[in-house]
């Protein structure tokens, strides 16, 4: 299971570059969901991943009981996690107003700024 | 004032502000009121923490009372207090100029929050100790930037806008990822204890350079350095002056910030790979956006091709590194915050005047208002570096740092590239306020009252310009200071962790 986790999040990342790199809008979307779920993935594998008790510390004792699973990286996932939703629907309203502006799906029609 | 009120004004000021702002929601003038306040106060603070720094040193605090490792540490150093100060007197340049120049229909769906959420983020970047928040308040500061540059989707900002979310949400996982990397490696996130584990013998210490790599490429799209920086000129010129002057002048700076920050602390430039790749990349930042913005034909897209070049030379002092070619560095960042604004501003002000931001439509702009061309040239010349003005000291600092460094052929193409931005606003110059106005194009007559009272937020940031440039003495004393805490990072460690040992 370990040795899977690594190759998923590189296929996800490569897979949320694919889509970003589309020209379709929904394809952006989706890349950018993807490109979010990937870092994240990350976050969480190369924290360590263990199976066990928590990391509360019992009362008399200055270490938790082995093994517990680092929480900091888990911290630091919710906390990714909350503001990559946030940064994704801005974009999802962003992209919606964009396919209602231009009345496209294709990105190629987005150059008219190198015109100016 | 003791060190937990002062660092925490900065952040709490512009939250609370735009609080308030929120609960006013359609009542500009209030708004206006609030926000006007909120400016003044932040340059008093601002001011006071410099002043403050240089007196009794580094100033930390630890949020929530935690120690430092554990808890969420705020540093001010002369640095960071620097960069707030000079963010702070842009703002308020910035915020005198949105008030008559900003559509009403802009400042009613929430310009003024949104702004001063911007400032909040930039101010917590530059206080925070720890490589985590780094991350965070840059997305704070990032999803302001996003909102303010779509605001009002006219058809142009809708494109940038995409651009510029889609290349900056990239940026933002690569730094997450390398935040993952760098816990992954030293188990540790707070800027002092990590600049500790580095510097002892760790067992990881060979890996150090990935996560460098990652921190570098991400900051190096937020900052638009050489291969990343296609979005800038893309995105810039989209939104209405009063945003396009603050997200140019202060954002992309804040990047080479954190750059100089992360690679003293942590990541060396003195590496196997770091010191070469960032020379190189220096130089030709230079000259790609100098020699991009010689091809173009629109105010602001010429100026955003320059920030691009302007960003070569604050790399390059980190890439020289030694103290004097950082303190130029520093003192280019700063004189560049200024200039650039004001560039922008000035530009917004002809483009009320004339109706255009295109080289083509306009032009006699001497005739009509020579006050305003004489603001305009010594920004400009100000920007190219022809002394006794700021841009001359920092590139005279940067010259001198790359010689006594050996780096010859940097120095001379950063020598040119000054040759060529001269010759690029003689050219605005030239284009803009002396070729007699175009026939075919009808008389504007815009002359109301409002465009009168847009000189001022140009007239306040030429003050400082000309004062940066005039007394550069004591600021570069000030910029050296920085340069040697920048260096001496054990002042840095001790500051933030001294509870930990005796």
């Amino acid at each position: 299971m370990e040795i899977l986790l690594p190759f998923l999040t590189g296929t996800l990342f490569s897979v949320s570059i694919y889509f970003i790199l589309h020209r379709h809008l929904f394809k952006l979307i989706l890349g950018l969901i993807l490109f979010g779920l990937s870092t994240n993935l990350f976050l969480f594998v190369v924290g360590g991943m263990k199976r066990g008790s928590i990391a509360i510390i019992e009362q008399g004792s200055n270490l938790p009981a082995e093994p517990y699973a680092d929480p900091v990286p888990q911290a630091l996932l919710l906390t990714a996690i909350v503001i990559g939703f946030g940064i994704q629907a801005f974009s999802i309203v962003l992209i919606r107003r964009v396919y209602q502006t231009f009345k496209s799906n294709n990105m190629d029609n987005l150059n008219n700024n190198e015109k100016i | 004032m003791p060190a937990n009120i002062l660092l925490i004004i900065p952040l709490l000021l512009p939250l609370l502000g735009a609080i308030t702002c929120v609960f006013m929601w359609r009542d500009i003038k209030w708004q206006t009121v609030v926000v006007s306040c909120v400016q003044l106060i932040f340059v008093g603070i601002s001011g006071i923490m410099l002043q403050q720094v240089l007196m009794q040193g580094m100033q930390v605090t630890q949020i929530g009372g935690w120690p430092a490792p554990y808890g969420i540490t705020l540093v001010a150093d002369v640095l960071s207090a620097l960069m707030l100060l000079t963010t702070s007197i842009a703002g308020l340049a910035v915020f005198m100029f949105s008030h008559v120049a900003l559509d009403k229909s802009r400042k009613k769906f929430g310009f003024f929050p949104l702004f001063l959420l911007l400032q909040m983020g930039v101010s917590g970047v530059c206080l925070t100790g720890d490589i985590f928040n780094l991350y965070v308040w840059f997305e704070v500061l990032l999803i302001c930037s996003f909102a303010l540059i779509a605001l009002g989707s006219k058809k142009s900002q809708l494109e940038g806008a995409l651009k510029y979310v889609t290349i900056n949400f990239i940026a933002s996982g690569l730094l997450l990822t390398g935040v993952g990397v760098v816990y992954a490696l030293y188990g540790a996130l707070n800027l002092a204890e990590l600049a500790l584990l580095v510097r002892s013998e760790h067992v990881n210490a060979e890996l150090l350079a990935l996560p460098g790599i990652f921190f570098l490429t991400g900051f190096g799209i937020k900052a638009a350095i050489f291969p990343l920086f296609f979005w800038l000129p893309a995105s810039y010129h989209t939104p209405p002056i009063a945003v396009s002057a603050f997200v140019a002048g202060i954002v992309s700076k804040i990047g080479i910030y954190t750059l100089l920050r992360l690679y003293s602390l942590i990541f060396s430039v003195e590496g196997d790979y770091a010191q070469p790749l960032l020379l190189l990349l220096s130089g030709l930042t230079m000259v790609v956006g100098v020699v991009g913005a010689a091809a173009q034909v629109d105010f602001r897209k010429i100026l955003s091709f320059h920030i691009i070049s302007q960003i070569g030379y604050m790399l390059m002092g980190i890439a020289i590194y030694t103290p004097l070619a950082v303190a130029g560095s520093i003192f280019f960042v700063i004189h560049n915050m200024l200039v650039k604004t004001n560039l922008f501003l000035v530009s917004g002000v002809v483009a009320r005047r004339h109706r255009s931001f295109s080289l083509t439509r306009l032009g006699g702009v001497y005739l009509k208002h020579p006050t305003l061309s004489f603001l305009f040239l010594i920004s400009a010349l100000s920007l190219a570096g022809l002394p006794p003005l700021s841009g001359f000291w920092g590139k005279l600092m940067l010259a001198k740092g790359g010689f006594q460094a050996g780096n010859y052929i940097l120095v001379a193409t950063s020598l040119c590239v000054s040759l060529v931005t001269l010759l690029s606003m003689t050219k605005i110059w030239n284009e803009v306020f002396w070729k007699p106005r175009p026939k075919r194009l009808k008389q504007s007559t815009h002359e109301t009252m409002g465009t009168y009272t847009l000189y001022f937020p140009v007239f306040f940031l030429l003050v400082f310009i000309l004062i940066l440039g005039v007394f550069a003495d004591p600021v570069i004393q000030v910029c050296k200071i920085a340069a040697q805490e920048v260096f001496h990072s054990e002042i840095y460690i001790n500051a933030v962790l001294k509870d930990k040992r005796p």
